[in-house]
């Protein structure tokens, strides 16, 4: 059975390569490729028990971070041109400064 | 005692086997879905259901162990970022000017009905 | 010994699915005009490749492609589209004849030598056999870490581990001449190629979520790295992978609140400083090795002979702990994380702090 989940994994991940050659647009690809990421979690998780190394897990946990980020990176790349700007409102002291 | 062991490693796989198919059900409505959002519903709640499913699964077969807990904190950050990152793409792609595709439309064709005024920005999403 | 024979078992079905995936992702990359999905792509084929690298049993070369390839690589291609453009120029057919039989030349010749290659999991080939087969049963009575990939990284090949973190300190470096390192390009450049626009865009969006959950994650990924880092002799990671990790939680912050708030936590002073005293400490532990009586990096002369012989289960008085070379890793290994985290943070406030120049490009999907 864990053979079978991890072949419908690898169905589910060729599936979402598709979604992310062939767009259309930026975030149809940023959205497949997180999506992605999650399939690879779970197929390193399941491939962990399959080939009998739970050590995989470690490394499992850290692709659910990076991807956040990675996620979060273009996104905010794709919307505004700038890994520098701030996403949260303005603070007191740069107010005072512009104004 | 070994059966119900035995059992709960069936039960374990069968969970896992049941997210392996919820993956493959969400891909397949992330290819055939209309526009980005629907296909972003289908990535997202699928995701989040066939981590669950599949980690819980194989967190049974583990029993209580180093590794149920490190498939637990695994399944706390899917369940953290996934969403997150889905809820910052639809808010980043409909401020950008995204529009979803609204009213009828043939799902066997992916095409709107031709009686619908066409709104759909489609591909670009032009600066606001 | 008998005749190894290659045989079609989950392993290979894995392995040739995960091949054919990355294949299938190099096409599209190379096919792909738009530098943007390029680097898109490039993030999934080192995700494919992190998990074949996972199937093959290499847990630590895994670690790090999932961290470097799929995580800051990512952050600083999008830093590097910043100073250029988004789209691919197109070429005339003409000038692609020459790099064309240049790569069909090389291709024919990488597969001419694959085919004196052993076989794959072969276990008489010369990787298996002779240096490998050393450092499985010896790592036990010279080393005593677990990991075994740990002592070779860090112990019987510390040189070579020594010249990487050098190449990436000076990678840093060679970033840091040329794009500055992050001040001088937030400082000086004038507010009409900060884009403002993008920037009031930002700021008026609303990111209430992204907010909450990045102060939550950015601890906890930050705590992960220090557990990469110690638990590094006993399983998968090690200093590397920790750095890169500590600084993709600095990049999060940088993300989310601002490149100049998370100046304002770490300055640019301090990411150069850390990344000089990670050398320093490295090649610390090799002089005072020296100074000991050993050679450079031999961390059996980390402590004088008589002290080390008085300690606990040290190996010298009958026991199994060979106390030089566990402090010795733990102090290279804290060196690396200290010139790859401060590197990999420098780099990024290089890149990141340069606005778009053209600004006139605005944001088209």
């Amino acid at each position: 059975m864990l053979l079978g989940a991890t072949a419908a994994i690898m169905v589910a991940m060729v599936l979402m390569l598709v979604r992310a050659f062939i767009g259309p647009s930026n975030y149809d690809r940023i959205l497949a490729a997180n999506s992605f990421g999650t399939k690879v979690v779970l197929f390193i998780a399941v491939i962990g028990y399959l080939f009998g190394r739970p050590a995989y897990l470690d490394i499992a946990i850290v692709y659910a971070l990076i991807n956040f980020v990675t996620t979060i990176a273009l996104m905010k790349f794709f919307r505004y041109r700038s890994l520098q700007a701030s996403l949260s409102h303005r603070r007191v002291g740069e107010e005072a400064r512009d104004g | 005692m070994a059966d119900v062991l035995f059992w709960i490693d069936q039960l374990g796989m069968a969970l896992a086997l049941a997210g392996g198919i919820l993956s493959v059900i969400g891909s397949l409505g992330v290819l055939r879905f209309p526009d980005l959002y629907t296909r972003l519903h289908a990535a997202s709640i699928t995701d989040t259901g066939a981590a669950t499913l599949m980690l819980f699964g194989l967190a049974l077969m583990a029993g209580f162990s180093q590794e149920a807990l490190k498939l637990l904190i695994a399944w706390a950050f899917v369940m953290l970022t996934s969403p997150t990152a889905s809820h910052a793409l639809a808010n980043a792609a409909w401020s950008s000017g995204q529009k979803p595709k609204l009213g009828a439309f043939s799902l066997m064709s992916g095409k709107r009905e031709p009686a619908e005024a066409d709104t759909a920005s489609g591909e670009k999403g032009g600066a606001p | 010994m008998t005749e190894y024979a290659p045989h079609l078992d989950t392993n290979t079905i894995v392995n040739f699915g995960l091949l054919a995936m990355l294949l299938a992702v190099l096409v599209a990359i190379v096919r792909t005009r738009s530098l943007l999905a390029a680097v898109l792509l490039m993030g999934i084929y080192s995700l494919i490749s992190a998990v074949w690298f996972v199937v093959l049993d290499a847990a630590d070369v895994a670690f790090t492609e999932a961290v470097v390839g799929a995580g800051v690589s990512t952050a600083f291609l999008l830093g590097a589209i910043l100073l250029t453009r988004t789209e691919s120029l197109t070429k005339r057919w003409q000038d692609m004849v020459m790099p064309g039989l240049v790569c069909v030349g090389a291709g024919v010749l990488l597969f001419y030598a694959a085919l004196d290659l052993p076989l794959f999991g072969d276990p008489s080939a010369p990787a298996n056999a002779h240096v490998g087969r050393f450092y499985i049963e010896e790592t036990k009575n010279d080393v005593g870490v677990p990991n075994i990939v740990t002592a070779v990284l860090a112990s019987y090949r510390g040189f070579d581990t020594l010249g990487e973190t050098i190449v990436v300190f000076a990678g840093g470096i060679g970033v840091a001449l040329m794009l500055g390192f992050g001040e001088r390009s937030m400082g000086d450049l004038p507010p009409a190629l900060r884009s403002p626009v993008m920037e009031a865009l930002a700021e008026s969006d609303h990111h209430v979520v992204l907010r909450s959950v990045a102060k939550l994650l950015i601890p906890i990924i930050a705590l992960y790295a220090f557990y990469v880092q110690f638990h590094g002799e006993v399983g998968a990671g090690g200093g590397f992978q920790a750095g890169v990790i500590f600084a993709v939680a600095v990049i999060l912050h940088a993300l989310i609140f601002g490149l100049a708030d998370t100046m304002d936590a770490i300055p640019p002073e301090l990411a150069r400083a850390f990344a000089a005293l990670g050398v320093l400490l490295y090649s610390g532990v090799g002089v005072i090795n020296m100074i000991n009586g050993g050679n450079f990096l031999d961390y059996d002369h980390l402590f004088p002979l008589a002290f080390e012989a008085g300690l606990p289960g040290s190996h010298l008085s009958g026991g199994y702990h060979h106390w030089g070379q566990h402090f010795g890793i733990i102090i290279i290994e804290l060196g690396v994380l200290f010139t790859v985290a401060a590197t990999m943070i420098a780099m990024f406030y290089a890149f990141a702090g340069r606005a778009a120049d053209v600004v006139g490009e605005g944001a088209r999907g």
